[in-house]
């Protein structure tokens, strides 16, 4: 058996927790909530640096109540990247303290990836094509070739990100995905609004400006319930691309927008049309949190991916294409 | 018969024409779902034209409703089943003309170019655009590559063979392949 603790803090959660191969042990989470406006990245930095150690300390007693000793503990995961780079310094400096006052290495997690091996962790999925939505991110990602490929994204901004802007522009508060879904229920019209699908990619701030705009001559009812129509007809519409083009049978929703029922009726419909199933891990599993990265982590770890400190640096940017999957093996796949 | 029906569209063949019918989609809204369905057959139409405007051989265009293109059937064998070097140069050329002209296809295969009476035949449109960049033309060739290095094993000296060809269509052709080794590198799945 191995056990694995891991970090997560690339944007408003400060995640940590303590898993092995069966289950999640411990779990502690302290969450910044702006006070205005949405997230701001200094202010989120600080608060993760704030709580960090007590953190720590809680998830650390509540693994020792539960029976067991941090001695067991095989490795330190953190989310290496993509995220805010202020709040990933933060989490590392913790992760790489840790690692070093218990000896053990080092494992540096890619969050997106955390993202789709918690939904295979935690629902039947087993090569699913996954949609991964949240505030930053936005993505259709398969495994294909020792690799997560993607296969479609966001050229400008993610989904989420683009609904609490026009949620802001409208005076909702932060965050304002949840207050969207319930205007859109109370809709009587469908509004016009830009469809943007280029290829395999799709786009938002456009979207997000438009709908902003008709704001002038729609209710608020209306425009929250076209937008919603508009960005995730264009997200199933690539995710359905991707299980033509790779011949999977599976789809797995993850990231904190998967919380949005209206999404997840539009997958599962077309699911049902094309004969695919269609899974989404239950709620404390969908927005970002520490079992994600430190499950991850214990794949890796097992794998033989550990990370030396000295090269333990942050990426703000770090694509899920550029991690080898060494978790995975099926040769039998070819491009 | 080499028609194949994808995630969009349904393909058949009806008294000598191919019918390419857009099927509705019951997770859009029906509004919503109607207009991107008319503007796609639309655009696919104008564009598979403008292609053949531009030098590249392309079914001709029988008949146009709402979703439903009716177009000529190629009588021939999809390049993937003919492919040499000959071939790939001639390949080369037409994808050449095709990107001078301003047109990305948008799913190079060798499964949609039709081989025949000595002439390569583009075929579905369905994911083509007008796009000038250096980034989209390398992606447009970077499919194709892919498929050739899956598909063909002597696929080293078939890229080869398609470059000589591209370069004497294309004038900036080593720009846009240099581009093809650097989205390579990239990993990205386009």
């Amino acid at each position: 058996m191995t056990t694995v603790l891991g970090i997560e803090g690339t944007a408003w959660n400060l995640s940590a927790a303590i898993v092995d191969e069966d289950d999640v042990i411990a779990e502690v989470t302290e969450t910044y909530r702006p006070k205005t406006g949405g997230i701001h990245p200094r202010e989120a930095a600080q608060h993760h640096a704030l709580h960090a150690s007590n953190v720590i300390e809680r998830l650390l007693k509540e693994y020792r109540d539960k029976g067991h000793s941090p001695e067991n503990i095989d490795a330190i995961a953190f989310s290496q990247g993509p995220g805010l780079g202020a709040c990933l310094r933060t989490v590392a400096t913790s992760a790489r303290a840790l690692a070093l006052s218990l000896d053990v290495p080092l494992v540096g997690v890619n969050h997106c990836i955390g993202h789709v091996e918690i939904g295979r962790w935690k629902t039947p999925a087993v090569d699913p094509v996954v949609l991964y939505v949240s505030g930053g991110n936005s993505q259709v990602l398969a495994h294909r070739a020792g690799k997560y490929r993607i296969f479609g994204e966001t050229l400008d901004i993610g989904i989420g990100n683009a609904l609490d802007k026009f949620a802001r522009g409208a005076g909702l508060t932060h965050p304002g995905g949840p207050k969207v879904e319930e205007y859109a229920r109370k809709a009587t019209n469908y509004v016009k609004m830009p469809y943007v699908v280029k290829g395999m990619d799709f786009s938002f701030s456009g979207l997000s400006t438009a709908a902003t705009d008709s704001l002038k001559d729609n209710s608020l009812e209306d425009v929250c319930y076209s937008f919603q129509e508009n960005a995730f007809a264009m997200l199933v519409e690539v995710t359905e691309r991707a299980l033509a083009h790779t011949g999977k049978s599976e789809v797995l929703l993850a990231g904190g927008v998967g919380a949005n029922m209206r999404l997840r009726e539009m997958l599962n419909v077309m699911c049902e049309d094309r004969g695919a199933s269609f899974y989404v891990p239950e709620k404390r599993f969908m927005g970002d949190n520490g079992a994600m990265i430190a499950y991850t982590g214990l794949l890796m770890f097992n794998s033989g991916t550990t990370l030396p400190i000295e090269s333990s640096h942050v990426d703000p940017s770090f694509r899920p294409d550029t991690v080898d999957v060494t978790w995975i093996i099926d040769e039998k796949e070819v491009l | 018969m080499y028609l194949q029906s994808g995630a969009e569209a349904v393909v058949s063949l009806k008294d000598g024409y191919v019918i390419k019918d857009r099927i509705p989609k019951r997770y859009r809204v029906a509004e919503l779902d109607e207009r991107i369905r008319k503007e796609r057959t639309r655009a696919e139409a104008r564009l598979m034209s403008d292609a053949r405007r531009c030098g590249v051989a392309t079914p001709i265009i029988h008949d146009i409703y709402d979703f439903t293109i009716e177009m000529e059937y190629i009588d021939g064998k999809p390049v993937k089943y003919v492919i040499d070097e000959t071939m790939c140069k001639l390949m080369g050329k037409l994808i050449g003309r095709l990107h001078s002209g301003g047109i990305i296809h948008g799913d190079l295969t060798t499964s949609n170019m039709i081989y025949s009476d000595d002439r390569i035949y583009l075929i579905d449109f369905g994911l083509a655009y007008v796009d000038g960049s250096v980034e989209s033309r390398g992606v447009d060739i970077h499919v194709l590559f892919q498929t050739l290095e899956s598909t063909h094993k002597d696929h080293e000296e078939l890229i080869k063979a398609f470059s000589r060809g591209y370069r004497i269509t294309l004038d900036m052709a080593d720009e846009v392949l240099d581009r093809v080794k650097e989205i390579e590198k990239r990993g990205r799945y386009a």
